[in-house]
């Protein structure tokens, strides 16, 4: 069985399959994105676009992006999908045993230690860019991890490839004194400018609203653009045997042996031994 | 694709080495148990080498727990195998269809090649031809279809997306998993 860790048998396979024989790499899904988070009075709100690509083909068009990494520190990821998951994952579990040994409950400094000291031991071969943010006993935070592993802290943040029309809409919105409504609506505001107008970003909005001891998964708030106006209103009908079949074979499922009267013979057999 | 308490997967039989064709009935669809099927495409070792590590794995797990795993649990199972190997990960695109629970309802995952689960509740698609595939199965799917009609929608789905592929072909297998049993059919493909 094999250890934890990550395993590099089929590395220099794979380089010689590359280089000499030209194989085509399957594609690995990434999440183009539009990730922001925004602090208000009470605390912090995470939203995430929910589109995941795999080249120029949409792979899921209604994937979650807003991790959990403790019950009040949720984490938003972009970059490589398959990262971003086993990332986010992996610093979770550590928090937890971190906090059950400590007896504490986790702070979001914490886990922003952890995942920035994690992302840095890779020199940014891990692609998960992500937005950290909670409320724990010393307040709401949120904070930006790039792939290398370099952190800010900020009052509002945009990461991803639609960054730049989410931040567009924050830094025209933002204020320090934003109460949750108008925090929310800004964030949601901000996600459908990325969905809108970056191609790497699309399908519905998730919003994550985060306050002392309190925790809102608006998962699809807004699904506008997953309502298509054209589609057929008459499916296709297919009749039974429109397709050719040259041969059929049908298992069933093995039936489970009923064992009768076992106990009946068994002491039987001790009676005349 | 997913149907009312049913799931099947389809998918074709040729083995080529770009463009030559070396086997006409290599099967790449696996019972992993009564409520699990599991399909890989991609490198053709990797295939073979993954079937014999789960198959190991399988067999371990039915011994420790006494029980059958349940097509979730096998999805991030193999989610996890996969990531393992992040830098340096086998070159496959694995399909996972199974029937969930007491209920049997259809439970469906896709993965990249390092492991990024998606669980769609409509149709998952792999391989050389899934850009077609993608396109056909989004226009013929209809929710809560009997196994009847899941077996002509899918089997439709692949013949039109394998006829646009040059490398997929060559003969077409499409099992059919309810709660009865899988209902396994050969379909008769273009032989170019």
């Amino acid at each position: 069985m094999q250890k934890g860790g990550f395993n590099f048998d089929l590395y220099q396979r794979n380089v010689e399959l590359i280089e000499k024989n030209n194989y085509k790499v399957p594609k690995t899904t990434k999440t183009g994105t539009t990730i922001v988070g925004v602090v208000f009075s009470d605390g912090v709100v995470l939203g995430a676009d929910t589109r995941a690509t795999s080249g120029p083909i949409v792979a899921d068009p209604n994937c979650e992006k807003i991790h959990r990494i403790s019950d009040y520190i949720w984490c938003a990821g972009a970059g490589t999908a398959a990262d971003t998951e086993n990332t986010t994952g992996m610093i979770s579990l550590q928090l937890e045993l971190l906090s059950l040994s400590t007896g504490r409950s986790p702070r979001v400094r914490t886990a922003l230690t952890l995942l920035k000291n994690f992302l840095f031991r890779y020199h940014g071969y891990i692609s998960a860019a992500l937005v950290l943010g909670g409320v724990d006993f010393t307040g709401p935070h949120l904070h930006m991890i790039h792939p290398h592993g370099s952190t800010s802290t900020l009052p509002y943040i945009s990461m991803g490839s639609g960054s730049l029309a989410a931040m567009a809409v924050l830094e025209t919105g933002y204020s320090s004194k934003m109460g949750e409504e108008d925090a929310k609506s800004l964030v949601h505001q901000a996600i459908l400018s990325g969905i809108l107008n970056d191609l790497g970003s699309g399908g519905n909005v998730d919003l994550c609203v985060i306050k002392h001891k309190s925790m809102e998964f608006f998962r699809n708030i807004d699904t506008t653009n997953s309502k298509r106006k054209f589609r057929k209103k008459l499916p296709y009908m297919f009749k039974s045997g429109s397709t050719k079949i040259l041969e059929k074979e049908i298992e069933e499922k093995m039936r489970k042996m009923e064992i009768v009267n076992e106990k009946e013979n068994a002491i039987e057999e001790l009676e005349e031994l | 694709m997913a149907g009312k308490n049913c799931v099947a997967i389809a998918g074709d039989t040729r083995f080529g080495v770009r463009n030559q064709t070396v086997a006409l009935d290599s099967n790449r669809i696996f019972k992993i148990n009564n409520r699990t099927l599991f399909g890989m495409t991609g490198l053709n070792t990797d295939i073979l080498t993954l079937r014999e590590s789960f198959k190991f794995q399988m067999n371990l797990y039915n011994l420790e727990e006494e029980r059958e795993i349940s097509p979730k649990t096998f999805a991030h199972n193999v989610a996890q195998t996969l990531y393992s190997k992040r830098f340096g990960p086998y070159f496959i695109t694995p399909i996972i269809a199974g029937l969930e629970g007491e209920d049997y309802t259809p439970f469906l995952c896709a993965t990249d090649l390092i492991g990024a689960m998606e669980f769609p509740k409509s149709f998952v698609v792999a391989g050389t031809g899934e850009e077609s595939l993608m396109g056909v199965c989004e226009t013929f799917y209809k929710e809560n279809m009997e196994p009847d009609e899941l077996f002509e929608v899918i089997s439709q789905c692949l013949l039109a997306a394998v006829d646009r592929d040059a490398l997929s072909g060559w003969g077409s297998v499409v099992h059919v998993l309810t709660k009865d049993g899988i209902t396994t059919k050969r379909l008769r493909t273009r032989k170019d």
